[in-house]
């Protein structure tokens, strides 16, 4: 697992990216992660009031233990990784495969649509970071 | 796996403790929790468990300053230490960059600090990683029970069974009380940091 070096150039573009494919669509906050469980980018509404570094550990490990139930059951991994809330609901997604893009969204976003445009930005994202390392 | 983030000028490090059960891991980080200021520290995540063992991880993130203008942040992990939680253990060395090993000084636990050191090196291995590689301590705890009847191993019987190959630094500590907690914590930063920052920025000090 290489270490992560983020230039400005990918952070920003990354963002701009994250804002115009999901938060425009409606997302509360989207968080971009590595599997070691750190920030790589955090954008949206409320992450200001979030714990986004227990958010982002705890992500992590939930996603690392979910594709050990996969392996156990002969799965590689499973395609969809999503906790539905009251009021809010969490979606994970594998970028590539050290990333993981996290999303939290209300009841005024379908999943459909969350799915779509986190792998229509997953390609974007990973080309990013090819380049980028 | 470092995060350096250079258009914020942080570098973020993960520094995980490991050892077999019991030993005093979370009472290291929980004891630089209480110690440190706001500012310095952000909230320690333990995940509920019924009982004293920690059954994923617990997580503290620290603020430790500025170098050459960069923010490092670390983050503290431990691992459950109890033998059957390997699979847990091995998710939470995913990305390490600094290790502490710590060790029962009791007597009785001498067969777990071995069988922990070997599962150290075993799950380091499935990661391509070696203890050669990634900076790693050594802290001996429960040290204040050497003066106790309690029986207890010697510094060199440690010695011989974890530091023969590694030859690196030992801590002496009783991290209930805080004896020998930060002087791990000092070292194992300074070498992680270096460790990193060598790797990737033309920082040599």
């Amino acid at each position: 697992m290489a270490d992560l070096v983020l230039t400005t150039s990918v952070l920003e573009e990354t963002k701009i990216q994250i804002e115009n494919v999901l938060i425009k669509a409606g997302v509360n906050t989207v968080i971009l992660i590595d599997e070691a469980g750190n920030v790589v980018a955090a954008c949206g509404h409320r992450t200001c009031d979030l714990d986004t570094t227990s958010l982002a550990a705890l992500a992590a490990a939930n996603f690392g233990v979910t594709s050990q139930i996969a392996k156990l059951i002969g799965e590689d991994d499973f395609a969809l990784l999503f906790h539905k809330g009251k009021k809010d609901s969490i979606h994970f997604a594998r970028i590539s495969t050290d990333l993981i893009l996290v999303t939290i969204f209300g009841e005024n976003v379908s999943l459909g649509l969350v799915r779509l445009r986190v792998a229509q930005l997953a390609k974007t994202i990973e080309k990013a970071f090819g380049q980028n390392n | 796996m470092a995060l350096i983030n250079l258009s914020k000028k942080e570098i973020h490090c993960k520094i995980v403790y490991y050892g077999p059960g019991r030993c005093g891991k979370t009472t290291n980080l929980l004891y630089i929790y209480n110690a440190m200021n706001n500012q310095a520290r952000s909230k320690m995540l333990t995940i509920e468990t019924k009982g004293e063992r920690t059954l994923f991880f617990d997580l503290l993130p620290l603020n430790l300053g500025k170098i050459n203008g960069f923010d490092i942040r670390i983050q503290l992990y431990t691992v459950p230490g109890q033998v059957i939680y390997e699979a847990t253990r091995k998710l939470v060395l995913k990305g390490v960059d600094g290790l502490v090993f710590v060790a029962d000084c009791l007597k009785v636990r001498r067969e777990k600090n071995r069988e922990s050191f070997q599962d150290l090196h075993r799950n380091l291995f499935e990661y391509n990683l070696t203890t050669e590689e990634i900076p790693i301590v050594l802290q001996f705890n429960k040290c204040d029970l050497v003066p106790t009847p309690i029986p207890t191993l010697t510094k060199e019987e440690l010695e011989v069974d974890l530091n023969s190959e590694l030859n690196t630094k030992v801590f002496e500590a009783a991290a209930i009380k805080g004896i020998g907690v930060f002087e791990t914590l000092k070292e194992i930063s300074k070498r992680t940091i270096h460790y990193v920052a060598t790797k990737h920025l033309s920082i040599n000090h």
